[in-house]
């Protein structure tokens, strides 16, 4: 093995000024880090693959159980579609909301194996070590994307095959479990342990789903829970996989306003977290 | 010229002083043992020049660059083995290695040549494709030690890097710490409450006492400055009026056994 000391010069490395290429540069190198964070997980998830199958319970027993149940007992009104076509958008973004949402759990069990210390001292951007946790919580999503996809077909779900509204179920996929994840990294820098993060982490699940259109119409809630709905990104998140996965689904609020609200928030929740990122292991 | 270099170096936790005014400076190619019992503020040290944890005060260099104002570049030349088991089991020597490389900017075209190379430096090409999980602890700590190398850096950290093995893995890992300094002059600090360790691996000791560097020198000068019999143990009770033992808090004690408990 040939290990010889880099020369440690700060002359050397002094930065030539911002030029293009200098960007460029860090662009690739940034994009590439990230990838490896996911990477990682992908490999991980290779290895295991048990969780997949475990995760895969829960939506089921939602769409077989809960989603059967209320389509023949229309107790929910929900226009020209029926209850299961309705409830299997909300069913998709619940799945991706509980993986994402525990995410920061992961970050924490990281930190105490001290493998969290590792990523903090290598030249590894802090939003790369965020985003691409953000990715493998997509990952994830995705996982339970298709699992999804395969009960709701089966249970005679109307869904849109069109391959553009494929990508865009992908897209609002990806874009929800980066900003789930997100937030709950940012909750796992604040609290730091295990155990105050799993009280949280409840208290913040089922609000969050409950105080959104994923099982029932906003148009029937209460006027202050529909409030606290429009500023759930999850309602969002609903609303554009409602309008993309199904044949006859259709956007309230409108795919743009749903990818904007998304967007911004994914965004805004990055920079937040790739600030606190270093305090969880301090 | 010194490749590691603090001045008034210390951190505060609320009204706690965990490091006190440290100032030190280590020359390339010296391998530099921090000796203290659990609680000194050696980990406080190496988190401070790692750039995990901001200084309350003082300042820091490594290779010449600040540890707060220029951490990315402190980050690009330096190796850290934490005190934690933090090889990941769940995938394999080569993966974890593989990883690794990718986020210290290894060309792709040199990554399966590096990480192989690491591997047999190491004395680990045969398990390479093995989880880590399956590992005996001494192997993990060496895995962890190639982790650490494998961009070449200039100065590497090792975090009481034999604690929880037991003599047999606990030699392996010395003998490869002695190598990067013997075959690639890599100056390395190390922090042990170890004193055969000290001893074995240190061309240079600072004793550290309540977050204080107490003694400064090599072994020889440190023991002959108490007594022409002295041991390093008896050098340990005269600078701190304190016999090394196992110590610390509750969080020192769980961390030191859930890292026995992982390296079997």
């Amino acid at each position: 093995m040939t290990l010889r000391v880099r020369a440690a010069s700060p002359a050397a490395s002094a930065s030539t000024g911002g030029s293009y290429a200098d960007a460029l540069r860090a662009a690739v190198g940034f994009a590439r880090k990230t990838i490896t964070i996911t990477e990682l997980e992908a490999r991980r998830l290779r290895h295991d693959p048990t969780e997949l199958i475990t995760r895969a319970l829960q939506p089921a027993l939602w769409l077989l159980v809960f989603g059967q149940v209320f389509t023949r007992t229309r107790a929910i009104p929900t226009g020209d579609l029926p209850y299961i076509d309705f409830m299997a958008p909300g069913i998709l973004a619940q799945s991706v909301l509980f993986i994402a949402i525990f995410y920061g759990i992961a970050v924490i069990w990281e930190r105490d194996l001290g493998i969290l210390h590792k990523f903090l001292v290598s030249p590894t951007p802090r939003a790369a070590l965020v985003l691409g946790k953000g990715l493998s919580a997509a990952l994830r999503g995705l996982t339970q994307g298709v699992i999804v996809y395969a009960l709701a077909w089966l249970l005679g779900v109307h869904l849109n095959w069109h391959p553009l509204a494929l990508v865009g179920v992908l897209g609002t996929v990806v874009l929800s479990a980066v900003l789930f994840a997100t937030f709950s990294l940012a909750i796992a820098c604040l609290v730091k342990t295990r155990e105050r993060f799993m009280g949280i982490g409840q208290i913040l699940t089922m609000p969050l789903f409950f105080a959104s259109n994923a099982i029932y119409p906003i148009a029937l809630m209460p006027r202050w829970l529909q409030i606290i709905s429009h500023m759930n990104p999850l309602t969002y998140e609903v609303d554009a996989l409602r309008a993309l996965m199904l044949a006859r689904g259709a956007s309230v609020s409108g795919l743009g306003l749903d990818f904007a609200v998304l967007i911004a928030t994914a965004a805004g929740l990055i920079a937040v977290t790739s600030r606190l990122y270093p305090r969880v292991v301090t | 010229m010194p490749v590691l270099e603090t001045h008034a170096l210390t951190r505060r936790f609320g009204t706690l002083t965990a490091v006190d005014n440290l100032t030190i400076a280590i020359d390339a190619g010296e391998v530099c043992g921090l000796l203290g019992r659990n609680g000194a503020g050696k980990t406080t040290v190496i988190k401070m020049l790692t750039t995990l944890l901001p200084p309350s005060s003082g300042t820091a260099r490594v290779g010449g660059f600040d540890v707060v104002r220029q951490a990315a570049s402190v980050r690009r030349i330096i190796g850290y083995v934490p005190q934690l088991v933090s090889a990941d089991g769940s995938l394999t020597g080569r993966e974890n290695l593989l990883m690794f490389a990718k986020l210290y900017d290894i060309p792709t075209r040199d990554l399966a040549a590096r990480v192989g190379d690491a591997l047999k430096f190491m004395g680990l090409s045969d398990v390479g494709d093995r989880l880590v999980r399956t590992y005996s602890g001494g192997m993990i700590r060496r895995l962890e030690i190639a982790q650490a190398v494998l961009h070449r850096p200039a100065v590497v950290f090792l975090d009481e890097p034999t604690v929880g093995l037991d003599p047999l893995a606990r030699e392996s890992v010395w003998n490869r710490v002695e190598q990067l300094r013997t075959e690639y002059g890599t100056t390395i600090l190390l922090t042990t409450h170890d004193m055969q360790e000290a001893e074995t691996l240190c061309t240079r000791l600072a004793i550290m006492h309540t977050g204080r560097v107490v003694a400064d020198g090599t072994v020889a000068s440190l023991k002959d400055a108490v007594g022409p019999e002295a041991t390093l143990s008896d050098v340990f009770v005269h600078h701190t009026g304190t016999e090394m033992e196992i110590s610390g808090g509750y969080r020192d004690t769980a961390r030191t056994r859930r890292v026995a408990r992982r390296l079997g």
